[in-house]
């Protein structure tokens, strides 16, 4: 007789996987970094009016080797690529990245010399959030959304398995300049 | 025709033979000709008046009472300068603003004489700012410089400074006003107009390798085109201009 | 893991000596590295990212032992290239874009861009009373805004994490109004060539009223959290002492120069936008520190209430007056209003365009598309932002787009004292130093 029968039925019962889903999105740590206007909205979240600390994320960490998500807040300029990308790279596995606003997204409004067309083209990006600048709310529902994919993350050979199931998906999907939308 | 602005089609800007210290006095100064009568730079004219030209005409050298304390600056600059003053400056008066255009191997007399004269007393240099006249032949680069002076409740006056594109030197005034330093820098770093006598002229917004100086009107705005479900929108340089 | 070399990936190739790699988590060992060379002074590298430098700057400090020797700035990680822009898009479009470079001040953007224009167009005299008095309010708050933001990250930069939610927690009072009236809580492009871009609803006065006296509590905490502090009193009373000759010299404007006692504030010397109606004080100190500059800055806060106040009270008598330029070659044809499926351009503007008159409809279509055209020339305005003086410098070729313009920025300008600021002091010194300019990098590197 073993302490599980003591405890209410499914109390212990869940996956390594589930278990550390769980675990993972509920203390995600953001790095602090922030670039231009929607770093100001970053703060923002982090004050009393939308607490972050609900979802466990006021912990921001000063270094990127705490961290385990980056928020791109703002706009990436040739010039501070190279650094956002050692900022990345300085994070220990596993990490997100969060791509806020319209010009870390896709170079927004500023479509020039000076800015780099989406943070995606130096960082993998995990979940975009449009807006200029998002609203707290809206980074906040962005981050619920994040936890949920963490939470599903496969582990082990299932994540193998996943990665394979995204990929075959990603190869069949239309591709966007392929898509018509109203034109069609 | 074509708007300056537009790399495109650099062959339709007609070059205006003409610097900016040779206009005669109170003559309206020609900065650009443009030709076509709605603006528009691309697609065919239909309107029969593609040939027509205009002149864009900035307000030329303005002649005495200037107004206000116009004259008293010009009268301790006569003063105080001589020669630099009644040779090398052309006073123009537009919108309640004193602008001196000074030839460049005056400049520096004039600017000390407006930090040290008791009478002028330009206390804040508002630092310098370039802009780019692709047709302005031989004085293509301006250097532009406003000053502001605490003792005298707040008078503006500007400063500019002409050079052509193949010799694009112009005196730098970090020596009499330091606040100047990082503006001189920029104004390198986006136009290319070197200022002589800068301790450290180097790049400061672009990276320090960067090829070009982006704000030039010869340097695209490097945009891309965007593309949205089979729709393309091209980049906002390539876009039909009007102006 | 730290390593050592000879060679410096930074340098031009000359072997000034032992080169260290932090990866973090070494510092014992290059410590240890350091101290075997018995050399004392080593230079930091503090950014682009760092938690305390106030976004993306870069500190560049040689230190000898805990004192800063030298220190150097590096700029330009948040170069966005917005004046090249603004030269692709007509005069009424620049405000969307110069409202982004000084993100805390943007009404202030707004105000000295469309200020610069409407003297081009020589129209200054032709704004509408309620536009002026509109755009004093906006400007007033923002600035409110903007010092409350610059004490909330100054202080969690000295480790205050209350002073930070203080802050952020009365500036979303002033969002809420911002919201109310251009729909937007950051980023507005409110303030338009010829006026603002819509009245203010008398339901937002109303809000802004009720909210005023939690606002004035709010600041009432934040001075009272700070001022007589030993903390905070500790960390900046004489620290990032600039004088008033190093002020001239460095053409430092704002706080920071009436930190020296001189009473320079452009809303008094050259007032704009009808300043010189209103009743307010301007603030100084002479202790020409951290400590006067922050004590500048809540004052400066009670003084911009006061100003918000008497520009409620104008707002309340001209209900109903025109916020837009009355030339209709100029000011934007549509109005916006609210309908079923959000806001947008009023339905009785579309019906008047799309089925009564062509005329009108041309001349929408004109005006948006292309634009009003600018007569040849240069101007400059200037105006007192939160920072010091924002100066525009603005040039027309006679088309429906800037050919030029330029933001003197006051961050920008100001940052140049940084480093006179901090020399010779404490390496955490510098943090304190460069949190009393307020520098703001959208604005620095536009």
């Amino acid at each position: 007789m073993g302490l599980e029968d003591k405890l209410p039925s499914g109390f212990l019962l869940t996956t390594v996987e589930g278990m550390v889903g769980q675990m993972q999105a509920r203390s995600v740590w953001p790095a602090t970094f922030g670039l231009a206007c929607c770093a100001i909205e970053m703060m923002a979240v982090g004050t009393p009016d939308y607490d972050i600390a609900r979802f466990g994320m006021e912990r921001f960490a000063a270094t990127p080797r705490q961290a385990d998500l980056m928020i791109v807040a703002g706009r990436v300029s040739q010039k501070m690529a190279p650094v956002v990308r050692q900022v990345y790279d300085q994070m220990p596995n596993p990490k997100w990245v969060l791509s806020m606003g319209v010009c870390a997204s896709s170079g927004g409004m500023f479509n020039n010399y000076a800015i780099v067309q989406g943070v995606d083209h130096i960082v993998p990006v995990d979940i975009y959030l449009p807006g200029c600048p998002p609203r707290p709310q809206m980074l906040l529902n962005a981050l619920l959304s994040l936890h949920d994919s963490i939470r599903e993350t496969k582990f082990g050979v299932d994540r193998v398995e996943a990665a394979r199931k995204a990929e075959a998906a990603a190869l069949s999907a239309t591709p966007t300049h392929e898509m018509k939308g109203l034109l069609a | 025709m074509t708007s300056p602005d537009t790399p495109q089609s650099p062959t339709d800007d007609l070059p205006v033979e003409q610097t900016d210290a040779a206009a005669a006095p109170g003559e309206p100064v020609v900065v650009a000709r443009k030709q076509g009568m709605f603006g528009s730079s691309s697609g065919g004219d239909t309107s029969g008046y593609g040939g027509l030209q205009r002149d864009i005409l900035f307000p030329g050298e303005s002649a005495r009472p200037y107004g206000g304390y116009f004259d008293e600056i010009a009268d301790v600059l006569e003063q105080a300068t001589g020669e630099a003053f009644t040779e090398g400056v052309r006073v123009v008066i537009d919108r309640d603003e004193m602008t001196l255009h000074v030839e460049r191997e005056h400049l520096l007399t004039i600017v000390r004489a407006l930090r040290d004269e008791p009478a002028l007393r330009f206390e804040l240099c508002l630092g310098v700012n370039g802009v780019h006249y692709p047709q302005l032949t031989g004085a293509e680069l301006h250097a532009v410089n406003n000053f502001q002076s605490i003792t005298h409740g707040g008078r503006r006056i500007r400063v500019e400074v002409a050079c052509p594109d193949e010799d694009p030197h112009v005196p730098s005034i970090v020596e009499i006003y330091p606040a100047n330093d990082w503006h001189e820098r920029e104004t390198w770093d986006m136009f290319g107009i070197i200022f002589d006598g800068h301790p450290a002229l180097t790049r400061i917004l672009m990276p320090d390798d960067w090829p070009g100086h982006p704000q030039r009107k010869d340097y695209p705005l490097g945009g891309i085109p965007v593309e949205y479900k089979g729709a393309t929108i091209p980049a906002p340089d390539t876009r039909r201009s009007y102006s | 893991m730290a390593t050592q070399t000879h060679e410096d990936l930074y340098g031009d190739g000359e072997d000034l000596g032992p080169v260290f790699t932090a990866s973090g988590g070494d510092w014992d060992q290059i410590a240890a590295d350091a101290a075997t060379l018995g050399e004392e002074r080593i230079v930091v590298n503090m950014g682009p990212q760092h938690p305390s430098t106030h976004g993306v700057l870069r500190l560049i400090l040689e230190l000898d032992g805990e004192t800063v020797r030298e220190a150097r700035t590096g700029i330009g990680y948040l170069h966005t290239g917005i004046e090249k822009n603004m030269e692709f898009r007509t005069w009424t479009q620049g405000t969307t874009f110069c409202t982004r470079m000084d993100y805390l001040m943007p009404l202030f953007n707004e105000a000295a861009f469309c200020l610069a224009v409407e003297k081009l167009l020589g129209i200054t005299d032709q704004i509408p009373q309620r536009a002026n008095d509109i755009r004093v309010l906006m400007m007033e708050l923002n600035r409110i805004g903007s010092h409350l933001i610059c004490m909330g990250t100054g202080g969690m930069e000295l480790g205050a994490t209350t002073v930070m939610t203080i802050g952020f927690r009365e500036r979303e009072r002033i969002l809420r109004f911002f919201e109310a009236v251009t729909g937007l809580r950051m980023n507005h492009a409110y303030i338009r060539p010829g006026g603002v871009a819509q009245d203010v609803p008398t339901e937002a006065l109303d809000a802004l009223e009720a909210e005023l006296p939690d606002l004035r509590r709010g600041i009432r905490d934040l001075e009272n959290l700070l001022l007589e502090n030993p903390v905070f009193k500790g960390r900046t009373v004489d620290v990032g002492t600039l004088d008033l000759t190093g002020c001239m010299a460095l053409g430092v404007t704002g706080p920071v120069l009436r930190s020296t006692g001189l009473p320079m504030d452009l809303r008094k010397v050259t007032p704009y936008c009808g300043y010189e109606t209103y009743d307010f004080n301007v603030v100084t100190r002479d202790s020409a520190d951290a400590y006067g500059r922050a004590c500048i800055r809540i004052e400066e806060m009670w003084e911009s209430l006061k100003i918000a106040e008497q520009a409620i009270a104008r707002l309340r008598e001209s209900v109903g007056e025109p916020v837009m330029v009355a030339d209709k070659k100029i000011a934007w044809p549509a109005q916006l209003s609210v309908g079923a499926d959000g806001q947008g351009n009023s339905l009785d503007h579309i019906r008047n365009i799309m089925g009564e008159s062509m005329e009108a409809l041309i001349h929408h279509f004109k005006l948006v598309t292309e634009g009003f055209r600018v007569p040849p020339g240069q101007a400059y305005v200037g105006i007192e932002s939160p920072k010091g003086e924002l100066g525009v410098h603005a040039v027309s070729d006679g088309g429906t787009r800037p050919f030029r313009a330029h933001f003197r920025d006051p961050s920008f300008h100001n940052l140049q004292a940084a480093s006179v600021m901090a020399e010779g002091g404490l390496v955490a010194d510098v943090i304190v130093a460069v949190a009393s300019i307020d520098p703001v990098m959208g604005g620095v590197d536009r």
